[in-house]
């Protein structure tokens, strides 16, 4: 399998990273190696095999619908490179 | 008396009950140690202040005779756990200035138990590495790279992504250290800088507090220089926690008592598709070597089969970087670290996760959008997930004719800082015989077992059955007096 740089960009565009167009084809390059590594897996017999998606045996838990913890926003804004009035501030999204 | 910084942990618990000396000498020690290892890079925040309280506090404990079982005991933490009110990194340049308002589970149950912390130790961006060279903080150079520090002959890798965490305890600067391992991240360094690493069984340690990897395979674990040091490490840092929706509820067994030295009759699976081809002949020999340690001992070797060990890697260079780019969407720019501003919001995603994140972290987070992206999610990530069944199949089979498998650690002794960085896939076959046992879930460790011809140290690992440390421990253990590992890196604090 072999990536061209369009769908490097496409993929860092869904990815929301910033990949400058000069690193594009040494990117495109270097997850083509790893796409092609990954392609021995069609070698393996996986008819009826489930595909995992526990590896220990165990349900998840359940526990009431409730609220058990809380009530301290400032805590929770306390890393945000931008904050004000209880509330992260991004760039505005509505015209 | 044996320095203090040369001490095991239960040397040190001993001397501390018996007032051979305090806590806080024994930190001030190891404070003064972190400082003569600058030069290697091992720390990324430094806590001399906090560890010297945290000693006093434990003085004052054991005055009372409330002593915890790991009181006063100097560790460091790999600084992908989150420590309240200390800086946490992970590595990564987009973490900048974050500073936690909370305290992982299993750091807190370190402290809970008395252990004393000395600081933040270096990793590979993200955990994503074998190699500790990844950090935007630098690299960390192995203490068992020849030459003064600073002016090294050659700067040996300490492995990783716990390399910070491996150098700091091979380099006497702390008793112990905090890892994590996704695909190999704690036994790889162990092996390679000559100490011991336990991978635990997935839902043994809570991972509530780590930053997360790849969630399906991370666990926390101990490394220590001695087997019994990682049994009492991990005992602490065992246990349940509603906190974590995949942490087994479960009790935890006082794993220094499964060191009975006795291990007659135990079946040893040796797996013969781990006689890959590239396994240096050195290993290869350390091996057979490890084979006939514990037949002296009494256990019967047993040819064991895992078919799928050739696709494990391949199957976790879809799986880990899927959940990765999953796992790393939260840093954004908007709730803590790093923010590089734009024209609007999108603009500012896309620059602060451009600027934030170096090459290693962006080629996953792109392989695991692609291989989940809409046409490829059947192909690349479902293929994946049924090979890693297979996976587990193959060592459910083989535990029915053995006890506990026997291993090396990695292909070959520790490279240096320079190799193997052009090609992504060859860096990630140093974890051939650490992956499949991520994506089976096993306990599983790396015991020092001897140095190669470039005086440079190699480890052996065993793998358990799910929750069986204790069997681990018990051969690791036997293992660890066989081969009488003494050597002492070139340099030492």
């Amino acid at each position: 399998m072999s990536l061209d740089k369009a769908t490097v960009a496409k993929i860092a565009h869904l990815a929301r990273i910033k990949v400058p167009d000069e690193e594009l084809e040494s990117l495109a390059g270097e997850l083509s190696q790893i796409l092609t590594f990954v392609e021995q897996l069609n070698e393996v017999d996986t008819k009826d095999v489930p595909p995992m998606t526990s590896v220990a045996a165990q349900k998840l838990r359940r526990r009431k619908d409730e609220v058990t913890d809380g009530g301290y926003a400032a805590q929770v804004l306390s890393n945000g490179p931008e904050t004000a009035e209880g509330f992260y501030v991004v760039p505005k999204v509505v015209e | 008396m044996t320095a203090l910084t040369h001490l095991t942990m239960a040397e040190a618990l001993n001397g501390l009950a018996k007032k051979e000396f305090t806590a806080v000498e024994l930190t001030e020690a190891h404070v003064r140690a972190v400082e003569a290892v600058r030069p290697f890079n091992i720390f990324i925040t430094e806590t001399p202040d906090a560890a010297l309280s945290m000693a006093k506090a434990s003085d004052e404990r054991r005055a009372k005779g409330a002593a915890g079982p790991m009181d006063g005991l100097p560790i460091a933490v790999k600084d992908l756990f989150c420590t309240k009110g200390v800086s946490t990194t992970a590595g990564s340049h987009i973490l900048d200035g974050f500073k936690p308002e909370y305290e992982s589970t299993v750091t807190s149950q370190l402290w809970r138990d008395g252990a004393v912390m000395l600081g933040k130790v270096n990793l590979d961006e993200f955990a994503m590495g074998s190699a500790t060279i990844t950090a935007h903080q630098g690299e960390t150079v192995s203490p068992w790279s020849p030459g003064a520090p600073g002016a090294w002959e050659k700067k040996i890798v300490a492995g990783g992504s716990s390399g910070g965490s491996a150098a700091v305890i091979a380099a006497r600067a702390a008793l112990g250290a905090t890892g994590t391992d996704t695909g190999g991240s704690i036994r790889q360094p162990a092996g390679y800088t000559g100490t011991v690493g336990i991978k635990p069984t997935y839902g043994r340690c809570s991972r509530w507090g780590i930053v997360a990897y790849a969630s399906s395979l991370d666990q926390a674990g101990p490394m220590t220089r001695t087997v019994e040091d990682a049994a009492i490490m991990l005992r602490s840092m065992c246990g349940f926690d509603p906190k974590d929706s995949t942490s087994v509820d479960m009790a935890v067994p006082d794993f220094r008592a499964a060191l009975t030295g006795d291990i007659r009759g135990l079946r040893v699976g040796i797996p013969k598709e781990y006689r890959v081809e590239g396994l240096s002949p050195e290993i290869a020999a350390l091996w057979d070597q490890g084979i006939a340690w514990l037949k002296e001992a009494g256990a019967e070797p047993v040819e064991v089969s895992l078919p799928h060990t050739k696709y494990a890697l391949a199957a976790y260079y879809i799986i880990a970087p899927a959940e990765a780019s999953s796992n790393l969407a939260r840093y954004d720019g908007v709730r803590y670290g790093l923010r590089v501003e734009g024209g609007n919001l999108k603009e500012m995603y896309e620059n602060t996760r451009g600027a934030g994140f170096g090459k290693e972290v962006q080629r996953r987070i792109l392989i695991g959008t692609y291989v989940l992206s809409a046409g490829y999610y059947d192909a690349y990530y479902n293929k994946a997930r049924q090979v890693r069944t297979r996976i587990k199949w193959d060592f459910d089979e083989a535990f029915k004719s053995c006890d506990v498998i026997l291993t090396p650690t990695a292909p070959s002794t520790p490279f240096a800082i320079g190799e193997k960085m052009d090609d992504p896939v060859q860096m990630y076959l140093n974890d051939v015989f650490t992956v499949p046992i991520n994506l089976a879930g096993l306990p599983a460790m790396s015991v020092p077992a001897g140095l190669g011809a470039d005086g440079l140290p190699l480890g052996l690992q065993l793998i358990g059955r799910p929750f069986d440390e204790e069997t681990l421990l018990r051969v690791g253990h036997v293992v660890e007096k066989a081969a009488n590992f003494t050597a002492l890196p070139p340099f030492v604090a």
